[in-house]
């Protein structure tokens, strides 16, 4: 270790790491995981997210699953809270669609209608 | 990178381990591969959570669920439920943190809502052997700092304005420590780290050890660049084999990545740090014996002055400190002086560290800011007594501390109103106790812990406490008389003050103070041949009462014959026969016997 860049550079990238046992302000991401959602397709859809989270560096989103939702016609479902937005909730996902949502509304901050439970009850 | 969505926290304290940490390890890591989550949950096992009383302790994050007691047929079904379906398995949660409906997470039960992490605060939260997660947590960035952009002098300033006092029981203040060991004219200096943590169920130091090493390394290489030292030593038991090995991972590690060694951070200043194991003689906790023992010879104090920062280690200046005390000083650099000194009481800043044992629901590690009051420390963070039993002393200090009173309950704590007291805070041990212990008999057990442990080189203490020990001994056994307290009174008055170091000097305390605070319990030894809490089992006598209905099991488990009586009629006990073991009192089914 020659200078504090470096340990800078290793604090920053280790923190992404083990964080989420912070407690902290962010985004939450959640996933429906009871049986309906796995066996609708659930699992590739919560790697999707976990890869985009990843691979766009976003420190403060937290993607955790949880159990049945409900509407278990609708699953894949996923659920944002936003700081500061109310939940929105995106039904009949799949692993693409979950990049979009991260693109779209975790990044930019517009909410992906069509997906909605909202829309689709239309 | 991997990013994981969850991780699993073990906990790798002694504690947890010796009740099963690696099997639960082993077993998560089977559970976690036959549902393919290996990718998504990461295991980490972790130092000391604090609440011992409830291991083994898994914490599942992001939700921070507090698993407790947990068994290795447990962990299929919090792979499957929580990790997998993202149900938290409530039966297993830590019963305080389930409330009705509402499931809380770690912080908010009781044992730690009171509770300010300073020392502790890396423990339990980041994977000890990896020096990574440390960094994370802005490890090694007060040395950088101290490095950079401070002067020696403007470091010992910081120390000194934060008031942090030694936390191994003496309570000096810790910057006029560096200041004069800074002072002290030598080509060669040295730092030291006391880890010899002695006292009977004390383990603060060795969950810091275990929890967050590099705390102590970090720490220590900031004090060497304080005083002008090259070289470091730990010194620490060898009965602590979890703590010393991850210590030596963390200074290897910390060496592999420049952080010790020669020109850190390219700034020139080189420092070095090596484990010196101790056999666990008490009398080394010491530090003039410490030193003697760290150069390889007999630990024996010697008397001060000269002291360790004028002649230590090979007679060249050395600046010896606590664990606790080093694991505070990254963050009092990273933080400032002023918030330290913000923490605690007028006189005793920032926090500290206790060991709670004995007659307590929630046995373990807290972390408390001074002023604190026992009654919070005993009846809030631990709980209460179990089993509906009344409060009687907690004890501090260990074998040099005292016993407090139920009166004194409200009383803040902190250095100074401790010794009022007629105790100490000593290194952080504090053991509670209830009505069934004789305080006669806790007196005789520290007494007994000292005589064993005395080095034997200066008389006071060597022959004092042995006679001491003797006539505690011919108190319990009832053969006591009143001019024996008087004696044991003079005998303690004389140990504490012709004693060479520490250990003789304060061994009278447990005596003095339970004599003081208990008189009426001793008395009751010496003029009524009765011990009150029932503990002393030679002033005991068993009998059967009226509700004996005669189903001869006491006869059948008594080992010497001595109860005697037929069928279905009232039984007898001979007295004189009677070895009081106490076997037919846990036989009885009708709760017959009785002790008195």
């Amino acid at each position: 270790m020659k200078s504090l860049a470096e340990l800078a550079k290793i604090r920053e990238e280790t923190l992404k790491k083990v964080d989420i046992r912070k407690e902290r302000k962010g985004t939450r991401i959640v996933v429906g995981m009871a049986t309906c959602g796995i066996s609708a397709g659930a699992r590739p859809i919560l790697t999707a997210l976990l890869e985009e989270v990843n691979k766009r560096n976003l420190g403060d989103v937290e993607v955790t699953q949880t159990g049945c939702i409900g509407i278990c016609q609708l699953e894949p479902i996923i659920e944002v809270y936003k700081e500061g937005e109310g939940k929105v909730t995106y039904v009949d996902m799949n692993a693409e669609k979950a990049r979009r949502v991260i693109a779209e509304h975790i990044v930019n901050g517009k909410i992906v209608s069509e997906f909605t439970i909202g829309a689709y009850e239309k | 990178m991997e990013l994981y969505r969850s991780h699993v926290l073990i906990c790798g304290g002694t504690g947890c381990e010796s009740s099963g940490a690696t099997n639960i390890e082993e077993k998560f890591k089977v559970e976690l591969k036959k549902h393919d989550l290996e990718k998504e949950v990461k295991l980490v096992k972790t130092g000391c959570f604090g609440l011992c009383e409830a291991g083994p302790i898994v914490i599942v994050y992001p939700e921070g669920s507090f698993y407790t007691q947990i068994k290795v047929e447990d962990i299929e079904k919090i792979v499957e439920e929580h990790l997998l379906k993202g149900r938290i398995v409530k039966d297993l949660l830590y019963q305080e943190s389930v409330e009705e409906d509402m499931i809380k997470s770690i912080d908010e039960v009781g044992f730690y809502k009171k509770q300010m992490r300073v020392a502790l605060r890396n423990c339990g939260l980041i994977n000890p052997e990896v020096i990574d997660e440390y960094i994370a947590m802005d490890g090694y960035k007060a040395l950088g700092k101290v490095l950079t952009e401070m002067t020696p002098e403007q470091v010992i300033e910081v120390v000194k304005g934060s008031g942090l006092r030694g936390r191994g029981g003496g309570g000096f203040p810790t910057g006029l420590k560096w200041q004069f060991t800074y002072a002290s004219k030598g080509d060669q200096k040295y730092v030291a780290c006391n880890a010899d943590e002695g006292d009977p169920g004390a383990f603060m130091d060795r969950s810091v050890l275990e929890g967050d090493p590099h705390a102590v390394i970090e720490a220590m290489a900031i004090a060497g660049y304080a005083v002008g030292a090259d070289q470091g030593y730990v010194y620490v038991r060898a009965e602590y084999p979890i703590a010393v090995n991850r210590l030596q991972i963390a200074i290897d590690e910390a060496k592999e990545y420049g952080l010790l060694g020669k020109d850190i951070f390219g700034t020139g200043f080189n420092f070095d740090l090596e484990v010196r194991l101790g056999a666990g003689a008490f009398v080394c906790g010491e530090e003039t014996a410490l030193l003697k023992s760290i150069e390889g010879q007999r630990g024996m104090p010697k008397p001060r002055p000269p002291f360790p920062a004028v002649k230590g280690l090979w007679d060249k200046p050395t600046l010896l400190n606590n664990v606790e005390t080093y694991a505070n000083i990254p963050q009092i650099i990273l933080n400032g002086a002023e918030w330290f000194a913000g923490i605690g009481t007028e006189k005793s800043k920032g926090t500290k560290v206790f060991a709670l044992g004995g007659k307590i629901n929630n046995t373990g590690l807290l972390e408390i800011p001074m002023g604190t009051t026992l009654r919070e420390v005993i009846f809030e963070i631990g709980g209460g007594i179990p089993n509906g039993k009344k409060f009687k002393s907690v004890q501090t200090g260990g074998p040099s501390g005292g016993c407090l009173k139920e009166e004194h309950l409200d009383t803040p704590i902190d250095y100074d109103n401790l010794v009022a007291l007629g105790s100490m805070m000593g290194s952080g041990g504090m053991i509670v106790m209830d009505e069934d212990n004789c305080m006669v008999d806790i007196a005789r057990f520290f007494l007994d812990f000292t005589v064993d442990e005395s080095c034997g080189k200066c008389t006071p203490c060597r022959e004092g406490t042995k006679r001491m020990l003797e006539i505690l001994d011919k108190i319990t056994e009832g053969n006591g008389t009143l001019d024996d307290l008087d004696r044991l009174e003079s005998l303690a008055e004389t140990i504490k003050s012709a004693s060479l170091c520490g250990l003789g000097q304060t061994a009278p305390n447990p005596v003095l103070s339970t004599l003081q605070l208990f008189r009426d319990e001793y008395e009751a030894h010496v003029n009524d041949k009765k011990c009150p809490a029932g503990a002393c089992q030679s002033l005991l006598q068993y009998f059967i009462t009226d509700g004996c209905k005669g189903c001869t099991l006491c006869v059948k488990v008594c080992p010497v014959n001595c109860i005697s009586g037929e069928v279905k009629k009232l039984h007898e006990i001979d007295q004189v026969e009677c070895i009081k073991c106490g076997a037919c009192v846990d036989k009885c089914p009708f709760n017959a016997i009785i002790k008195k």
